[in-house]
């Protein structure tokens, strides 16, 4: 496995910057570059680059979708969420419709969220692409099917033209994909989540996204600290605050940026990457909760430092 | 973990010491359990005096958050004193220092929780103010 390039980072709903929010970041760029001159565009890009995120860029709008870069010639994607879309039409500009490619999607679970891009993923409808879709989920092929039914969506699911296979994962068996060993894991997550363990090559991801830790159990915590264990990148749900996550938002199905940094320390984990941004969070709360995370992980560290980033739709990760 | 506590007047400070971490939390909730059982037949309010705690885990801010609950449906309350300033960044951080109420020091909370309360905490700083 050589990088994670995330296409779609965002929960429960897409979501775009308004032209209020574009101007807000107009504008604290120009006061910032009040009186300088620039001589060139490299010179634009430096100022550009040492601008704080929430001001030079944005944590994006897509939901979930994630590509692993396994350095093999299959694409290996993690959710359907609205991501897919751009990353089918770059796949389909990388290669053209004539270069039948081999997609392995493996599904964390079936709510909306996850699965709104397939209808929108252009190489479906390819003749001769192979997509292989995994999932612990016995309703898998079902829910895919039927978000294309009348009245819902104008084709359904027979337009596409590519081979279209379902594969359905045990828990806790490993399973040889793509070069990689995949495990799933049950989560907390109403209807029920999968993680993913991704294991290659010494490098091991984990995609735990939909997932509600309340760490009371014992052995519950034991069993997902086993499961991120020495992951080298953990992609985390932190949609909530704590606070949120155990009081108005208990039983919701997600989790937050403490426990994610308490889960990963207990495991030994390098990175962790929070994931699946609340909606109603703009780049200024999400960057906030990131700078929070990184705090925790300086006061409570008692090992190697934790990495900790906030992913946003079209950053990487070398692994 | 250790764990102690004393009335004054109506209120009913606690004063947990150490580290409230997943292997301390479950103690804890323990100790919190039978004074959270007192509240609004004999005290008014339970004070956590928190001047001795050094870490708290999201296992232990869980335990607050059920007391919490526990003490609003006994139409009774539970309040927190004296953050050591790492404690106070983590409630800070969890976003706990806006759901509970959380005072400077145990003097504050009495202060506002109830004047005999007060009174009675004074009295043992300083006998010679009865």
């Amino acid at each position: 496995m050589k990088r994670i390039r995330f296409w779609g980072t965002r929960g429960s709903l897409p979501v775009a910057l308004t032209a209020a929010q574009v101007r807000e970041k107009l504008l604290a760029a120009l006061r910032g570059a009040s009186g300088r001159v620039f001589a060139s565009d490299a010179e634009i890009d430096t100022y550009l680059a040492g601008l704080r995120f929430p001001v030079s860029g944005t944590y994006g709008g897509h939901t979930s979708c994630v590509e692993i870069e396994t350095g093999g010639s299959a694409y290996v994607l993690c959710d359907l969420g609205s991501g897919v879309r751009p990353f089918g039409q770059a796949a389909v500009a990388r290669h053209g419709a004539g270069s039948p490619q081999t997609y392995h999607i493996f599904m964390s679970h079936l709510h909306w969220d996850h699965i709104m891009g397939l209808p929108f993923f252009t190489p479906a409808y390819i003749p001769g692409n192979r997509i292989h879709i995994y999932g612990s989920h016995a309703g898998l092929e079902a829910a895919l099917r039927r978000q294309q039914d009348q009245p819902s969506f104008p084709v359904d699911f027979s337009i596409f033209r590519a081979s279209i296979e379902f594969v359905h994962l045990e828990p806790g068996k490993p399973y040889d994909v793509a070069g990689m060993t995949v495990t799933t894991k049950l989560q907390r997550h109403g209807g029920d989540s999968y993680g993913y363990r991704f294991e290659s090559n010494g490098r091991t991801i984990i995609y735990s996204t939909d997932s509600e830790h309340k760490l009371t159990d014992p052995e519950e915590t034991k069993g997902f600290v086993a499961f991120f264990r020495d992951a080298d990148v953990v992609v985390f749900d932190a949609m909530y605050s704590l606070a949120d996550a155990i009081s108005i938002k208990a039983d919701w199905g997600h989790s937050s940026n403490v426990v994610g940094v308490e889960l990963c320390q207990m495991a030994g984990a390098r990175h962790l990457c929070l994931f699946h941004h609340e909606p109603s969070s703009g780049d200024e709360a999400i960057e906030g909760a990131l700078q929070e995370a990184r705090r925790l992980e300086e006061i409570t560290r008692n090992g190697a430092p934790l990495r900790v980033s906030a992913a946003y739709d079209g950053m990487e990760i070398e692994v | 973990m250790l764990f102690s506590s004393r009335r004054f007047a109506d209120v009913v400070v606690a004063s947990p010491v150490g580290r409230i971490d997943h292997g301390s939390a479950g103690p804890f909730e323990g100790a919190l359990l039978p004074l959270l059982a007192q509240l609004n037949i004999d005290e008014v309010a339970l004070l956590l005096d928190f001047s001795g705690v050094e870490y708290i885990s999201s296992v232990g801010l869980r335990v607050l958050m059920a007391a919490a609950k526990q003490a609003r449906a006994q139409e009774s309350s539970i309040a927190i004193a004296g953050l050591q300033p790492i404690v106070a960044e983590i409630f800070g951080i969890s976003r706990f220092d806006r759901i509970l109420d959380v005072y400077p020091s145990v003097a504050d909370a009495l202060g506002q929780l109830s004047a005999p309360a007060l009174e009675a905490f004074n009295a043992v700083k300083d006998p010679s103010a009865t």
